[in-house]
């Protein structure tokens, strides 16, 4: 049968079949099994409340069951079994295996970059673009610009960006922008300004950033007598922090040391360190629009008398901005930053597409399909995607607490 | 608001203008995948995209006609003559230099005569016309002339062409695109229908355990679906699905319920209590309610879940791969056959430039048609 035939056929089973489910078990409910008549009436009309919840919830509820918490179940069961040996229970071989690749702690390595720098980013570009765009007439044409890669996919954005970091030998035309941009540099005081002052120079303010908001948490940790959990989310934040500053230093500093092969056209996504940046680009541009959308609502929904007032009393943008609206839109900024968290710690398509891993840019989803589908071994496939699991069960813990505390 | 107290024109301007820079940094990289597109294999190996919207100077090997043709040789006062233009139809072009050899590619401005020994002689003009001359008759191909020119912004629409309609296979979108369009419909209706229902049941039925069956929706909104690989497709295998259209499209409504559930009843918790009590009293049952007043007063929910579904699916590579694309390689998706052009040619710049566009055409133009609702979903999904 030809596909589009059968979609159109699956369209109309589908759909016939859950209004008819829906439409019949009513019906059958309040006619046959509990009749809002004869003796029993009250009682059978009580009876059918109870049950219909249940008819309107069964179908959505059994496909997340199936499809969604039968696999955590399963996956945890297949990451402890072997398939080989016929599923047989190995405990933690799996794991103890995976941890022995240095391929897995790359992609380890990695994720934790993803990690920092994609919603970090985002959310900072979002912002940023946010603020301006508020401010413009065609602001929400601009806007809309912005948001545009979200509709891309990621391969197809792979394929836009595999053509800007594209490579050509020495002596033809670089047809790639990077490249071409490249070659523009040939070491004078131009190179000089933007290949090192300015990259150095912001690097170095990432690190007073990074110190400045640590000193923050760490005054705050230690003036406050809060629950040890916060603290413990605390010092983590400060560590990562404390890294984080340590890196732009490093970065900084070798942004003036760095010897640069001017002339030379490189093969970007082949130089290890750089290219999983220059993988993660293509995530910031698809994910800002997203933070800018969502921070550019928050932003107008911040009521008005309180920036008169900061105003008034005489405070200058900057302070109504960091003092003023940023706190208003914290809780936002929160929710975006996970969001985007949740969506980096799913990315697969850009890797596989782009370098696949190589050239030390493997991710954990990539790494999983690597060793679900190319390798065959669904122990350690399963143990990654376990990892994977763990990396989002903060998230999840603290949507449900967020959620419940919302219901109340 | 920004504005009440002392803002500057000058402020204004700064923030005019890095509006545009940032619009014009976002929009560079899909402007030339589409310019790209539009330009042939030749043109984009000899050149930026970004030169070809300006006229350019290129270097081009041109052929003058053939002698063997019939009626290119004239005998002209006891002088062999072959004259015509080398571009064929003349353009808006201007040579600037030319050479007869692939060594000296600019000895000649034009309107000079080159002597290529043998009394044969060669004279090009700045706009391609050229006159070949020889005491004797010509033969063979025609002249090679290196010129450098300014040509024309050109584009074409053969690529399109040859991705869309040829029936080379691994070139063709043709088919893969319908088998997208065949995996995405379903895969966004029904979950909608599914979803919608116990959206109602969580938003407006009062049962016991209703709290922890939300906390369980959201929990399941951020599991990542890579754990569902192994375990649904040993399912689907078992059961004897196997890989094909059946399954994905019970893949994608698994993994599309949690959003749809938790979007529609965000949005139908908000629906105003006094209709629904009203219905209620007039008689009418939780059905009614539902088809009746709910399903259409959520048609804003409904659609901003519709076009995150549809933006998804006709997106993913993952579910197709692992749940539809089988050896044979006949229900192949878009994004699956990009990804196995950029293995087979890489560098084919035309090809694969067509090819990941025509992927992207339909979700930008639901992404620009719809993008009130999607806006909407979103701040429904996070901001609450």
């Amino acid at each position: 049968m030809h596909p589009a035939i059968l979609g159109l056929l699956t369209i109309t089973v589908g759909v016939g079949a859950c209004i008819g489910y829906f439409y019949f078990s009513n019906q059958f409910l309040d006619k046959v099994l509990f009749p809002a008549k004869g003796p029993n009436a009250g009682r059978n009309i009580n009876r059918a409340n109870l049950v219909r919840p249940w008819l309107f919830l069964f179908p959505a509820m059994f496909g997340l069951g199936l499809y969604l918490a039968y696999p955590v179940v399963a996956t945890l069961w297949y990451s402890l079994t072997d398939r080989d040996q016929g599923g047989a229970f190995v405990g933690l071989a799996n794991y103890r295996q995976m941890f022995n690749e240095p391929k897995f702690w790359e992609a380890m390595r990695n994720n934790m970059l993803w990690l920092i720098i994609v919603p970090a980013a985002s959310t900072a570009i979002g912002l940023l673009a946010a603020q301006l765009t508020d401010r413009i007439k065609w602001g929400s044409f601009a806007k809309s610009l912005i948001f545009m890669p979200m509709a891309i996919s990621f391969v197809g954005a792979a394929v836009i960006f595999r053509l800007i970091y594209d490579t050509r030998p020495v002596e033809q035309t670089q047809i790639g922008v990077m490249n071409a941009v490249w070659l523009q540099f040939e070491g004078g005081i131009g190179s000089f300004l933007i290949l090192r002052l300015v990259p150095g120079a912001l690097m170095l303010c990432a690190v007073a950033t990074a110190l400045y908001v640590g000193w923050g948490q760490a005054r705050t940790a230690l003036e406050k007598q809060t629950p040890i959990m916060f603290m413990a989310i605390r010092g983590v934040l400060i560590a990562v922090l404390l890294w984080v500053a340590y890196s732009c230093l490093m970065l900084g500093i070798g942004a003036f040391t760095a010897e640069h092969p001017y002339g030379e056209p490189q093969t970007w996504l082949t130089i290890p360190g750089w290219n999983s940046f220059l993988l993660m680009i293509v995530l910031i541009w698809i994910q800002t629009g997203f933070a800018m959308v969502i921070l550019s609502a928050a932003l107008r929904g911040i009521p008005e008398e309180t920036i008169e007032a900061a105003i008034v009393d005489g405070a200058n943008p900057f302070q109504v901005f960091f003092k003023i609206k940023m706190p208003q839109i914290a809780s936002t900024i929160v929710v975006v930053w996970t969001t985007i968290t949740l969506v980096v710690l799913k990315v697969f398509d850009i890797v596989y597409a782009m370098t696949n891993g190589q050239w030390e840019t493997q991710v954990l989803a990539n790494y999983m399909f690597d060793k679900l589908f190319r390798a065959n071994d669904w122990g350690v496939g399963s143990a990654s995607a376990m990892i994977i699991m763990l990396l989002v069960s903060p998230i999840l813990v603290w949507n449900v607490y967020n959620a419940r505390k919302e219901m109340r | 608001m920004d504005n009440i107290a002392g803002s500057k024109s000058s402020l204004n301007w700064i923030v005019q203008i890095s509006v545009v820079l940032l619009v014009a940094l976002w929009l560079f990289p899909t402007v030339g995948l589409l310019v790209s597109s539009f330009r042939t294999a030749d043109q984009i190996s000899n050149s930026g995209w970004w030169e070809s919207l300006f006229p350019t100077e290129r270097n081009l090997t041109l052929r003058a006609a053939d002698p063997d043709d019939e009626g290119v040789q004239q005998l002209i006062d006891g002088v062999y003559t072959i004259s015509g233009n080398l571009f064929g139809d003349p353009e808006d072009v201007e040579i600037s230099v030319w050479g007869t050899s692939s060594r000296a590619i600019s000895d000649y401005v034009p309107g000079e005569t080159a002597d290529m020994g043998d009394g044969e002689t060669m004279t090009v003009q700045a706009n391609g016309d050229y006159v070949w001359t020889s005491t004797e008759e010509l033969t063979g191909r025609g002249q090679r002339a290196f010129v450098t020119a300014t040509t024309p912004p050109e584009f074409t629409l053969d690529n399109y062409d040859q991705v869309l309609l040829s029936d080379n296979a691994t070139d063709s979108m043709a088919k893969a695109f319908f088998n997208t369009l065949t995996v995405t419909i379903p895969a966004t209706i029904i979950p909608i229908m599914m979803a919608a229902f116990a959206a109602y049941a969580l938003a407006w039925m009062d049962f016991p355990g209703r709290a922890i069956l939300i906390a369980f929706v959201v929990a399941l909104l951020v599991v990542p679906l890579q754990l569902a690989l192994i375990p649904l497709l040993r399912l689907h295998l078992e059961i004897g699905i196997g890989k094909g259209y059946l399954g994905t499209w019970m893949a994608h409504t698994g993994f599309g319920l949690p959003l749809a559930i938790y979007l529609l009843r965000n949005y139908m918790v908000g629906l105003p209590r006094d209709i629904i009590e009203n219905a209620r009293v007039d008689g009418a049952t939780d059905f009614q309610i539902f088809t009746k007043i709910i399903l259409p007063l959520s048609f804003p929910a409904l659609a901003s879940f519709a076009i995150f579904q549809f933006l998804w699916v006709w997106n993913d590579l993952l579910v197709a791969k692992v749940f539809l694309i089988d050896a044979t390689g006949e229900t192949t998706v878009m994004t699956n056959q990009i990804v196995e052009l950029l293995g087979t040619r890489g560098g084919n710049w035309e090809i694969l430039a067509t090819a990941a566009f025509v992927s992207i055409a339909v979700p930008l133009v639901v992404f620009f048609a719809m993008q009130k609702y999607l806006v909407r979903g979103l701040l429904a999904g996070s901001v609450k």
